[in-house]
């Protein structure tokens, strides 16, 4: 029997320990008709070495392409001692550190994970981590309503420029708490947010301002100015940040005059493998005055009866196991493992070694933008200064062209006319450290092969200056 | 000692980061970061050393006994884990088009597939990445299907006062109000003060089956009933899936949605508190409003389904589609157990548990529900004992730690003082469980002859009892360079 240890001799001593007959006359509660039929949709067992050789052809059938696609998840070095570390099975095989005293590695971890983010985020307050950045900034802004006392709006002005993904997934989680959700326009030019559309809601009402770093366009955006401007209007600042571009960008604790209220993102970029969009995490900071509403975990250092230096769970009367129907979010576990990764990670590469791997990440994708502009009506669209990620125009059809270069291995990047019809000939593309010379070279040229095979079309949007 | 204090300037872990600093001029010095962030300084062979050391300071299933209830702490496969680490899995990104990802694809189309079967549900959705995000999804669908009827004064979700804190934490996220209803002394719902707050203003109800306290709830059919007729919808937390596992299915029972915690059931990591995976399962009225995406199969080829295909949904809750490289370890877990596989898991951990209330009685420990059998888990409550020897739970459970056990989950569920949840599971040996048992019982000893030995305890833990008190009143949640 996989999994299960029993012997034939052992079973008939325990059944006759309980007193019964059979294993069946322990499911004697279960009303009869209730029993359920052979699962005949459930395929027979298989070995583990059928099973690995399944996976092994599937894994493959997928192929290791040459990946272009950031819009999110980003493709970058993984130390190889981050998951050798982190797949111990004492990581690994724990669970919630409830147990503080048989949980110390673990708390500790997360302490310095605690540590480390509010370094990189120049903030006072981290969580131990919710379940990836969409989710994240949903849990910020149910923290911005909790928090903020100056609005009684429970409106949050949420820029166009912010993923589409978070901005459906945020809608998703709020909208039965009557938040609303107002759009922000970004300007054609600049691909930033448009700050006359800001403008126009000075003075009204709103809980909180989101402000992504870089926006969803690689798009660099004016922080210090969106962060005072949502001050001086009595909002608090929700920052949505690349945790790895924050190690050369400036931290949102520093933006404007009195810096970010919360800070936000996908963890990803620190450790976690592309893994199909999961498991990543989320990171939460925010201010000292916020801490008693941030959702989810959050680890104390504290000392044991001796007077020795511990760490345990704290402020455990946010949460949904003591407050129930009143905490602060429905939140249990967080997303430890990734975190235990992406503490080793943060660990090995250090302030200089992710600032590195940034600089190497942009200056790649600059090389590729160079390449790609070579072909002709190939142009960047956005005149704002971007990082590691960047929107160019096609004089063809963005769809036909990412399907022929998939067909060639090549994930050519994001296709925007998705999710912004206005940009229908735009596609966002992203060169992590990772991605070789060779590699982008042979993207451009399949690129401009399939151009000038496919013939160019007229294109709607305003070029780049 | 934390990686900072191990930190000295001008070390670096160098094979790590990209051996030139790659020139960034192009960024204008108002979006610069000015002083780098004050992360530690330390040599990769430091950061093994210090990592490998503090891992060694847990407690887990590949080391101990781990028998905390409702958590289903099984022994996690390592070939789960070896497979959904191939590079062909971790080099996919979420965006990759659906011909780069019908490999991938396959496995969750027929995880989808497996897990409709064995939960008797008509369609499952895998995205929600954790329990609690699961039960949020399901609420959100019971709101859906009303909001759709035009059914909008339905405003009351009904839990059990039994019921773990996410149910009415996640009812609220989903903006209804919660109707507690009490546990009778047998265990079970009791139906007749459900049946006085059922009504018109009832959206559904939310139940764990076996319940949190450890029995199957007998009158499931008659609550269904109850709650059909008054036009409310049934929510099931998988949370005791394990317990019933192949045997019954919550579909049959008359569950509308279920969520399942594939980190219990089917076994994935609980990698110190997640990365867990909490798909949902829905019954035919419900499936339009599924968590979007889904995996679907037109023939030949896998295809996503999203928002475009189900304008109904729920929508997304991740980003991208939860927490796949967990979903991939469930499925690799499940075709490893097989269609014969699954009751064994209900059957085995069901009788690991009986056989140790069985011999936990014998040894005069008070079983919270003595007339009842015990599912995977059992409730022993020490009342007495922190009445007569001023010994309660936790200091049992504290001991535990020093005799190598994890201890069960204490003083949950709420309603049973001095309570001891202690759920086995199907994975461990009768050597293991009668350890346990000869543990109590050698406590339960010292508790009469020498009550301070077990207060005090543990003792051979990295720390001793912590105070809980400072570490909420004298916040410290992180080290920076000025304050140490």
């Amino acid at each position: 029997m996989p999994f299960i240890p029993h012997t034939e001799a052992e079973i008939r001593d325990m059944l006759e320990t309980i007193g019964v007959t059979s294993i069946d006359e322990l499911f004697d509660e279960v009303p009869d008709n209730l029993r359920c039929q052979a699962l005949n949709d459930v395929p027979e067992a298989m070995s583990e070495l059928e099973i690995s050789q399944l996976m092994d052809r599937r894994a493959r059938e997928d192929g290791q392409a040459s990946c272009f696609i950031g819009a999110g998840a980003y493709d970058h070095h993984i130390p190889a001692a981050v998951w050798a570390i982190a797949t111990r099975g004492e990581f690994y095989s724990a669970y919630t550190p409830y147990q503080a005293e048989a949980s110390q590695g673990t708390l500790q971890l997360l302490y310095e994970y605690q540590s480390m983010m509010t370094a990189l985020t120049a903030m006072d307050v981290s969580n131990a981590s919710l379940y990836d950045g969409a989710s994240a900034l949903a849990e910020a802004v149910l923290m911005a309503v909790r928090g903020n006392r100056k609005s009684k709006s429970k409106r949050i002005l949420m820029p166009r420029t912010l993923h589409p993904a978070y901005r459906q997934v945020v809608v998703n989680i709020v909208k039965n708490q009557g938040i609303e959700l107002v759009e922000l326009p970004f300007d054609q030019a600049t691909g930033g947010t448009d700050m006359a559309a800001l403008e126009g809601h000075a003075g009204e009402d709103f809980t909180a301002l989101v402000i992504p770093q870089p926006n969803f366009f690689g798009v660099l955006e004016d922080v210090d100015a969106l962060t005072d401007w949502a001050h001086a209007n009595k909002m608090l600042a929700i920052a949505v940040v690349n945790p790895v571009a924050l190690a050369l960008l400036n931290p949102p604790g520093e933006w404007g005059e009195k810096g970010a209220d919360i800070v936000c993102g996908e963890g990803q970029p620190l450790g976690a493998p592309l893994s199909s969009g999961g498991p990543y995490f989320g990171f939460l900071c925010c201010t000292q005055a916020l801490v008693r509403q941030m959702p989810g975990r959050i680890i104390g250092k504290t000392v044991d009866l001796d007077g020795k230096v511990g760490f345990a769970l704290t402020l455990q009367a946010r949460e949904q196991h003591i407050r129930r129907s009143k905490a602060t979010s429905n939140i249990c576990t967080n997303q430890g493992l990734m975190v235990t990764a992406a503490t080793i990670h943060m660990a090995l590469l250090g302030s200089e070694g992710l600032e590195r791997v940034a600089a190497a990440s942009h200056s790649n994708t600059k090389k590729l933008v160079q390449m790609l502009q070579r072909i002709n009506g190939v142009e960047v669209i956005f005149s704002n200064p971007y990082f590691h990620e960047v929107v160019i125009r096609l004089p063809a059809p963005v769809k036909d062209v990412l399907r022929s270069l998939a067909a060639h291995n090549v994930l050519g990047g994001f296709d925007l006319g998705q999710d912004y019809p206005e940009l229908d000939e735009a596609l966002l593309v992203c060169a992590t450290e990772k991605r070789t010379e060779q590699e982008m070279e042979n993207f451009a040229q399949k690129l401009e092969r399939i151009i000038s095979l496919q013939g160019g079309v007229t294109c709607k949007l305003v070029p780049k200056e | 000692m934390l990686i900072f204090e191990q930190s000295k300037a001008g070390r670096r872990a160098v094979a790590q980061a990209p051996l030139d600093k790659a020139d960034v001029s192009d960024i204008p010095e108002q979006f610069r970061r000015k002083k780098p962030a004050a992360l530690p300084e330390v040599s990769e062979m430091q950061v093994v050393r210090h990592y490998t050391r503090l891992s060694q300071r847990n407690f887990s299933i590949d080391t101990e006994f781990y028998p905390l209830g409702s958590c289903t702490m099984k022994y996690n496969p390592r070939g789960s884990n070896a497979l959904a680490m191939l590079p062909g899995f971790l080099g996919r990104h979420p965006s990759a088009p659906e011909s780069h990802s019908q490999g991938f694809m396959a496995c969750m189309y027929d995880l989808q597939q497996i897990l409709k079967e064995v939960t008797g549900m008509q369609q499952v959705s895998l995205t929600p990445a954790a329990g609690a995000q699961g039960e949020f999804a399901g609420v959100a669908m019971i709101k859906a299907y009303h909001d759709a009827r035009n059914d909008t004064a339905r405003n009351e979700i009904l839990v059990p006062d039994a019921a773990h804190g996410t149910n009415p934490a996640s009812a609220v996220m989903c903006g209804y109000q919660v109707r507690e209803i009490p546990t009778g002394p047998d265990g079970d719902v009791d139906v007749e003060a459900l049946r006085k707050v059922v009504g018109p203003q009832t959206a559904g109800i939310m139940l764990t089956n076996p319940s949190t306290v450890g029995v199957f709830e007998r009158r499931i059919e008659e609550i269904a009933k109850l709650v059909h007729e008054a036009g409310g919808l049934l929510y099931y937390d998988g949370a005791n899936l394990n317990a019933i596992l192949g045997k019954v299915r919550p579909g049959d029972m008359g569950f509308d949605v279920i969520h399942m915690n594939l980190h219990k059931t089917f076994s994935t990591p609980h990698g110190g508190g997640g990365p867990g995976a909490g798909p949902v399962g829905v019954s035919e009225r419900l499936i339009p409003y599924l968590p979007v995406p889904m995996v679907d199969h037109d023939g030949d080829k896998y295809i996503w389904l999203t928002e475009e295909e189900c304008p109904d949904t729920i929508g997304r809750l991740s980003a991208f589609a939860g927490n796949a490289g967990v979903l991939l370890r469930a499925y690799i877990y499940a075709r490893m157990l097989g269609k014969g596989g699954m009751s064994r898991v209900a059957e085995y951990s069901t009788l690991n548990a009986n056989y140790m209330l069985k011999r936990m009685q014998e040894a005069g420990f008070e079983a919270a529900y003595p007339d009842r059998r015990a599912t995977h888990e059992f409730i022993i409550t020490l009342r007495k004992q922190a009445k007569e020897l001023d010994v309660n739970t936790m200091d049992f459970a504290k001991r535990l730690l020093d005799y190598g056990m994890h201890a069960p989950t204490t003083y949950f569920p709420l309603l049973v003082p001095e309570c001891l949840l202690i759920e086995p599971t199907e994975t461990e040996d009768k050597e293991t469980l009668d350890a346990f048992i000869d543990a109590m019982i050698a406590i339960q000893a010292e508790a009469e002859s020498d009550p301070e030995q077990v207060k005090g305890a543990p003792y051979s833990l990295p720390v001793r009892r912590l105070d809980d008190v400072k570490a909420a009143r004298e916040l410290d949640l992180k080290w920076t360079p000025d304050t140490h």
